[in-house]
């Protein structure tokens, strides 16, 4: 390999990109996602559905974008894809880098752990918005009026887009991959985890569709 | 945060929005949009006019925009400033930057038609920069033809 990846995304990030405001982005983001809750009555599983398939959406052309500016070739394996998103895919878009971890043994599933998430600058979630669903023991649902239509159950996953981002463009590369949030900071947890595992690699053939 | 990344953003808010609706028509949807932009540009504006002197007067309101705002939203300056001085300003921008990548359709036409969407967001952040600056505004925007846009903005009341 010529350059550490690393040093490549950095490169690319500096160079390569045209920069928007980072709060106009920031804050674009977060009045879609209040606009999807208040459209789906603050039920977060619609809304976090949704966010991963505009994320998805972006992720099949984002891909594209990704491999002319990077001009990186294929990926020995799935541990090198997984430091190729966190390194180069990352940083080339959003300028942050998240750490690789917990890669499983067979090497197919890893987690990416966010630091920082441009994302999620100014937001807070709502009380309801963090509830979680913790198997069968979820706590009964406060009848507030205004929480009255949202079922106890998913919390939302803010940052969601991600996830389908990530599932997007790695779909294109055909590998066919898992990815979705296991913690997330604005939920109250420790760090913001995604994991991504992969499903198969995809034989030469057309994508299944989805809008 | 790369263009690209906003730009991916801005294509699927539509579709979103629509998908989130029980059958509206088009035009909530674009209405939806103008109001996401209404907000943006509110809170937006607040940042960039914190360091700033107190305005003097509306056009000065309007300078900033055409300068300040633009820049930190689309990266350039608007390219024209016009008004009647009775609370009509147009804003015209020859290369506005949100069309840049636009490509697919054929014709003119086509293209203007398409891009409509994307002009409603934009209206948006206007009108809610204006109104964190203190000004209730009408904007409208229309495109004779992609990379052009014009800008209308009538001040409905002053402060």
């Amino acid at each position: 390999m010529a350059k550490p990846l690393k040093t490549l995304g950095e490169d690319v990030w500096r160079t390569k990109v045209e920069k928007v405001n980072g709060e106009l982005f920031a804050l674009t983001y977060g009045s879609i996602v209040t606009q999807l809750c208040r459209d789906f009555n603050n039920n977060y599983a619609k809304v976090n559905t949704q966010l991963d398939k505009m994320g998805y959406n972006m992720g099949t052309r984002l891909i594209e974008e990704f491999l002319a500016r990077s001009q990186l070739g294929r990926c020995r394996d799935f541990r090198d894809t997984a430091e190729t998103v966190a390194k180069v895919a990352f940083k080339m878009f959003l300028n942050i880098s998240p750490t690789v971890t917990n890669v499983a043994p067979d090497a197919k599933a890893f987690s990416l752990i966010f630091d920082e998430n441009p994302l999620a600058e100014f937001v807070e979630l709502p009380e309801s918005a963090r509830r979680r669903a913790v198997g069968s023991t979820a706590g009964p649902v406060e009848n507030g009026d205004a929480m009255a239509s949202a079922p106890a159950q998913a919390p939302l996953w803010f940052s969601n887009v991600l996830c389908g981002v990530v599932r997007g463009a790695l779909e294109m590369v055909q590998l066919q991959v898992d990815a979705r949030w296991v913690s997330d900071v604005l939920l109250g947890d420790e760090c913001s985890e995604m994991r991504v595992t992969l499903i198969k690699v995809l034989e030469d053939e057309v994508p299944a569709g989805e809008d | 945060v790369a263009e690209p990344a906003l730009f991916g953003l801005l294509i699927e808010m539509g579709p979103a929005l629509e998908a989130a609706m029980t059958g509206g028509a088009r035009e909530a949807v674009f209405f939806k949009m103008e109001m996401l932009g209404y907000n943006v540009g509110q809170r937006l504006v607040e940042r960039l006019a914190k360091d700033h002197a107190r305005f003097t007067d509306t056009l000065d309101v309007v300078k900033f925009i055409c300068k300040e705002f633009w820049m930190a939203v689309f990266r350039k300056q608007v390219d024209n400033l016009k008004t009647n001085h009775r609370g009509v300003y147009v804003l015209q921008d020859n290369n506005f930057r949100w069309f840049m990548n636009a490509s697919g359709a054929t014709t003119l036409q086509d293209a203007t038609q398409a891009m409509t969407p994307f002009l409603w967001f934009p209206c948006g952040l206007i009108r809610g920069a204006l109104a964190g600056l203190g000004y209730a505004t009408v904007v409208m925007a229309e495109s004779v033809g992609i990379p052009q846009c014009t800008f209308q903005i009538k001040i409905a009341t002053g402060r």
